[in-house]
């Protein structure tokens, strides 16, 4: 598929992503030495952004074993069903532990809006109560909408609200890249 | 590839492909939520579904319900014979009463054909036929069809005996038209009154059971002898003879279950008419599966329409 945007640049290339897929882990190694939280994805680039990151402390810290990765789809969530004009095609959520009571590091690739966040947030309610949420994205690029931070950035880029950014992973896309491109170039 | 929203759902005749895919597949996910300690999502909030039923109906009615609160949607049943249809309202005056009640979504079943679509037509709302008179009942195909799914994926070559009242019936229809999309081979049984002459050439038709047997079906499909719908005109003589002829005796349950066959009905079940007791406890025995799927499939449904937008 082309790319929509004609210049848009490229923000990370592999090593880049692989780097900010670093910088993750040593950030959730250091909030948490003693226990690995359970990770969840949001459906779709967050899911293989939790596995990097919990395959990559299993790497770091061969004697702890890899954090538990679930995925959610928030699809169901959402606030703005009634303005889609084509049906989502839903994933499912898939969460085999218990949250009960656990801390939890929310994955998604892009911080923007904070809407997906809190759809997730409302999503991972109903599974449970965990003691604890946390937020982890590759990038993030500015422009809330909503009172939501992470905790852990990959990296930060700041854009205007319409402007091109897309994640690519190797796992959903090919290849990974994190590409952005100006508002005026989508005409 | 994404699908484009439909107004209505009024029969399956005229459904993509990918639309009856796309139903299918995410009422998968909608079954999910089934395991969940929370049921309930909250994609319809603020959402209102009507139920406007001029026939009478438990089982339905109830799963309509029950798929619209579990997307946190509002519902009212307009009930009908309580209502002023019994004063001589005529179907779009009531229609006429609903726009201005401004719901979303209207559920119908009438005994006329084509009354959803007459309502559909006048309605900003969306619709979806609940079953009007003979002609469709398309959320009953599709829950069919997602439980045979559920057993193979793929459906193709699969054979799927109907039995019984074809003549009257908007399931067998509707489900015949939806096994057949899929890849199924469909064959029909039934007494000779009750078998409609159709013009689909693929619908294969038997006279006895022993010889539709023969024919090595993977499923039956027990239509129920609709008593309400059959007036007063004798097409068979007797529920006896019926069960007799058509119905699942015990003598051909020991056959189905020892070849390991399925058996569906739609419901209710007419015990000793369409099938004997010891079907119901049978394991291929796809009833309840059925009425599971129902509420997964109509909470797809709700999800995938969308409302005409107000021209307001």
């Amino acid at each position: 598929m082309p790319d929509p945007v004609a210049d848009s640049q490229l923000l990370l290339d592999a090593d880049g992503v692989q780097a900010a897929v670093g910088r993750l882990a040593d950030a959730v190694a250091d909030r948490h030495p003693e226990t690995w939280p359970v990770f969840i994805g949001i459906e779709r680039r967050g899911v293989p952004l939790a596995r990097r990151v919990a395959a990559e402390l299993a790497r770091r810290q061969p004697g702890r074993g890899a954090p538990p990765v679930g995925s959610l789809d928030i699809s169901l969530y959402r606030d703005d069903l009634a303005a889609l004009v084509t049906v989502p095609r839903l994933r499912g959520s898939q969460i085999d532990f218990d949250v009960d009571g656990a801390e939890v590091v929310l994955f998604d690739d892009v911080l923007y809006t904070g809407r997906t966040i809190r759809a997730a947030l409302d999503e991972l309610a109903d599974f449970g109560r965990p003691a604890r949420v946390e937020l982890a994205v590759l990038l993030d690029r500015g422009c809330r909408e909503l009172p939501i931070q992470a905790d852990f950035v990959g990296l930060r880029h700041s854009t205007r609200p319409g402007d091109y950014v897309r994640v690519r992973f190797a796992e959903t896309d090919g290849a990974d890249a994190v590409m952005v491109g100006q508002k005026e170039a989508v005409r | 590839m994404s699908i484009p929203r439909r107004k209505d759902l009024l029969s399956i005749a005229p459904l993509a492909d990918e639309e009856i895919e796309l139903v299918l597949s995410n009422a998968a996910q909608f079954k999910a939520l089934f395991r969940r300690r929370v049921k309930k999502v909250p994609t319809l909030r603020g959402r209102h579904v009507l139920t406007l039923f001029y026939e009478p109906s438990t089982r339905t009615l109830s799963s309509f319900e029950i798929a619209a609160s579990r997307l946190s949607a509002d519902v009212t049943h307009f009930s009908v014979s309580t209502s002023s249809v019994v004063k001589g309202e005529s179907i779009l005056d009531t229609v006429e009463t609903l726009e201005s009640m401004q719901v979303d979504c209207i559920i119908v079943r009438h005994s006329a054909s084509g009354v959803a679509s007459l309502i559909a037509r006048h309605s900003r709302a969306s619709v979806i036929n609940a079953g009007d008179g003979w002609h469709a009942h398309p959320t009953q195909a599709l829950l069919d069809a997602f439980t045979l799914r559920e057993i193979w994926p793929d459906l193709s070559g699969r054979r799927i005996l109907i039995v019984g009242d074809l003549l009257h019936s908007r399931v067998a229809r509707s489900t015949s038209t939806i096994f057949h999309r899929l890849g199924a081979e469909v064959a029909v049984l039934g007494p000779g009154t009750l078998i409609p002459d159709t013009r689909w050439d693929w619908l294969r038709k038997f006279r006895t059971f022993d010889e539709a047997l023969h024919w090595q079906p993977d499923v039956i499909y027990l239509l129920r002898i609709q008593n309400e719908r059959l007036g007063d005109d004798p097409f068979f003589p007797s529920l006896g003879e019926y069960h007799r002829h058509y119905g699942v005796t015990d003598e051909r349950f020991a056959r189905i279950a020892g070849e390991g066959l399925y058996l569906m009905h739609p419901g209710p079940v007419n015990r000793g008419v369409e099938l004997v007791d010891a079907v119901m406890s049978y394991d291929r025995c796809l009833i309840n599966q059925q009425v599971e799927n129902g509420i997964a499939i109509r909470m797809a449904c709700l999800h995938w329409l969308q409302p005409a937008t107000s021209s307001s």
